[in-house]
């Protein structure tokens, strides 16, 4: 399938008293139209600096990164990020904050109204539309977080460890819930995550970074069938390959936990 | 059963030893006639013996009364302590001329407000008695001045001009600091250095720049210590904004404008009431120190006025109406603020809230 994203060579430094801090160093990835690309690396290697590059959000020091739009009309965005439990606004109900993207370009209020209540409705949130993200548990907050993302309809979806702040067994949950509406659609998404098994169960490709600076490691395929399911974990096959990508990040953890000592 | 039984027997009995310990305690003290010289510390032992008899009362309240208890004790004690003001008078133990009775000044607040005081030309809250007489010869026109005369009003009006008028500048540049990092690095060290000052040292400069007999100096004065509080804690508040939201709203497709009206300011919207509600307090000590020093009319000059005549309960009807003043206006604050902010209106989970 056609190219959709390539990222060539991304290099990004930061300032920092005591001089350049080389975050990200020589990073290539390229995801094709419709895949489901998760980037699996040790803590601080980066990863979450190459999806805001990739998302325009801060420029690369050096380096390319290319999202190659569809012919798609009107104003719908070319990206959108599913940040972290907290990154929904306090201030706006649940159902101002699933519209907030359509809002902002200017989507009729109508047009907004049925798109935003189909998402809500789809992420089963339908008693809280009206609630402030105060009244509801991390887990809902994260399902406004994937129905804002959604319901903004972008080319790619990129996912910076959208399940990160949640309990295991939330965790679970939202992971099936996430498979199940992805593959109603299949968009190009960058997942950003920790999780070996998270990225196996969810993903059809896997970038491995380096620990710090980071950059490419390994890439694995992951050719489990679709629809998939939380049984999937319960397979041989599924836990022989978390541990084959274990045996290749290890010393890349170990070695980001010196770092940080 | 048979056990909890018991123990609520024990607790209502200790609910009535205590509540004869206290009348026992004070009667005792008042036949031995030592009130007089050590009521501070009997007073201080009926407190201690009123909190444990509270403490044991609230066990026998149910968990779904326990609010309209705890509402009940929050309005209970401190009519306890004004009854208490009024029999320590009454009954020769604290100095009447000094300490009138809560009744006797509430009687002065009713005289002051029904009579008209020949010298400043006017009553606490203006000749309303009037109004009949004046609204069908001048009309609403007429109305307007009788209410513009009172002494409430041109305390209120100071507080309120001067409050708009600090308020505003404070918030917008409040909103430039926060948001751009050169204003801020250039105006930090004069904001700083500024805002130690008390702000009622400025008051001779403000003579000299203003009419020193008109009202401009005085809400000026106001303003600027409203200015300085609304200022800091508009940038803090600004500052203190998640970077995660404002990369939320730009990835989302906010332009400046929609940042600032969807993400900004409802972002710093906690911070920039509690600068509000700082703000309206300064002002209050500062409208009454200029009505202290160089007033005509007002509150503050009133409470002032009646001391130098040692009409002392006048004096405290000024206090009371100052106090009640600052109820009503961060009373009127805070509903402003919980209908602005309604994300913030319950601190904690409603027992209701469902998990999911």
């Amino acid at each position: 399938m056609a190219l959709k994203i390539i990222a060539k060579n991304v290099t990004k430094v930061f300032p920092s008293p005591r001089g350049w801090i080389v975050a990200l160093k020589d990073f290539n990835v390229e995801v094709r139209e419709g895949e489901f690309l998760c980037i699996v690396g040790p803590s601080g290697c980066g990863k979450s600096t190459f999806l805001r590059i990739l998302a325009g959000l801060i420029p690369p020091s050096s380096g390319e990164v290319c999202i190659i739009p569809g012919d798609r009309s009107g104003s719908k965005p070319i990206n959108n990020i599913i940040f972290q439990e907290y990154a929904i606004f306090p201030w706006k109900t649940v159902k101002d904050n699933v519209a907030f993207g359509l809002q902002m370009r200017g989507v009729a209020r109508n047009e907004r109204d049925t798109i935003v209540l189909e998402w809500i409705q789809r992420v089963g949130l339908s008693k809280f539309a009206n609630s402030y993200p105060h009244q509801l548990s991390g887990g809902m907050k994260q399902r406004v977080s994937i129905a804002r993302a959604f319901a903004n309809d972008p080319e790619v979806l990129l996912m910076d460890e959208p399940l990160g702040a949640l309990d295991a067994q939330t965790r679970a949950v939202l992971q099936e819930e996430l498979i199940r509406i992805w593959e109603a659609d299949k968009k190009t998404v960058v997942y950003i995550t920790h999780g070996i098994e998270e990225a196996v169960l969810l993903g059809d490709r896997i970038a491995l970074m380096t620990a710090h600076p980071g950059t490419n490691k390994a890439f694995f395929d992951v050719n489990f069938q679709r629809p998939r399911d939380i049984k999937l974990t319960r397979t041989a096959q599924f836990g022989e390959l978390c541990y084959s990508i274990w045996e290749s990040l290890e010393t890349e953890v170990r070695q980001a936990m010196e770092g940080q000592s | 059963m048979r056990i909890m039984k018991m123990n609520e027997l024990r607790g209502i009995h200790k609910v009535f030893s205590l509540l004869i310990l206290l009348l026992v305690w004070n009667f005792a003290f008042l036949l031995l006639d030592l009130f007089q010289s050590l009521w501070i510390a009997i007073l201080l032992v009926d407190f201690v013996i009123i909190v444990f008899l509270l403490q044991q009362a609230s066990l026998f309240v149910p968990p779904q009364r326990m609010s309209a208890f705890e509402k009940a004790v929050g309005v209970g004690f401190p009519i306890i302590l004004l009854a208490a003001w009024e029999i320590l008078v009454r009954g020769g133990i604290l100095n009447e001329e000094w300490f009138p009775p809560p009744t006797r000044i509430m009687v002065a607040i009713w005289n002051l407000s029904m009579n008209y005081d020949q010298f400043t030309k006017t009553s606490l809250l203006g000749r309303f008695w009037l109004i009949p007489s004046i609204l069908p010869e001048e009309g609403w026109g007429g109305l307007k001045r009788l209410f513009l005369e009172s002494h409430v009003n041109a305390t209120v009006m100071r507080i309120l001009a001067g409050f708009v008028f600090g308020a505003i500048p404070g918030l917008v540049l409040g909103v430039f600091m926060g948001m751009n990092r050169i204003v801020r690095t250039m105006l930090d060290p004069v904001v700083s250095a500024t805002y130690v000052v008390p702000k009622i040292t400025i008051l001779p400069l403000m003579m000299l720049i203003f009419d020193p007999f008109g009202e401009t100096y005085q809400i000026v004065t106001v303003g600027i210590g409203v200015f300085f509080l609304v200022l800091i804690n508009t940038m803090t508040g600004v500052r203190d904004i998640d970077p995660i939201f404002l990369e939320a709203g730009r990835n989302y497709g906010a332009n400046r404008l929609q940042l600032f009206r969807h993400v900004i300011i409802p972002g710093a919207l906690p911070f920039i009431f509690a600068g509000l509600r700082l703000g309206l307090g300064v002002g209050l000590v500062i409208v009454v120190a200029i009505e202290f020093l160089r007033g005509e009319k007002g509150i503050g000059y009133i409470t002032w006025y009646y001391w130098e005549v040692m009409i002392v309960k006048n004096m405290y009807a000024g206090l009371i109406v100052i106090m009640v003043l600052g109820i009503l206006t961060t009373f009127g604050l805070q509903r402003l603020e919980r209908w602005v902010i309604p994300w913030q209106r319950e601190e904690r989970e409603l027992p209701g809230t469902v998990q999911g």
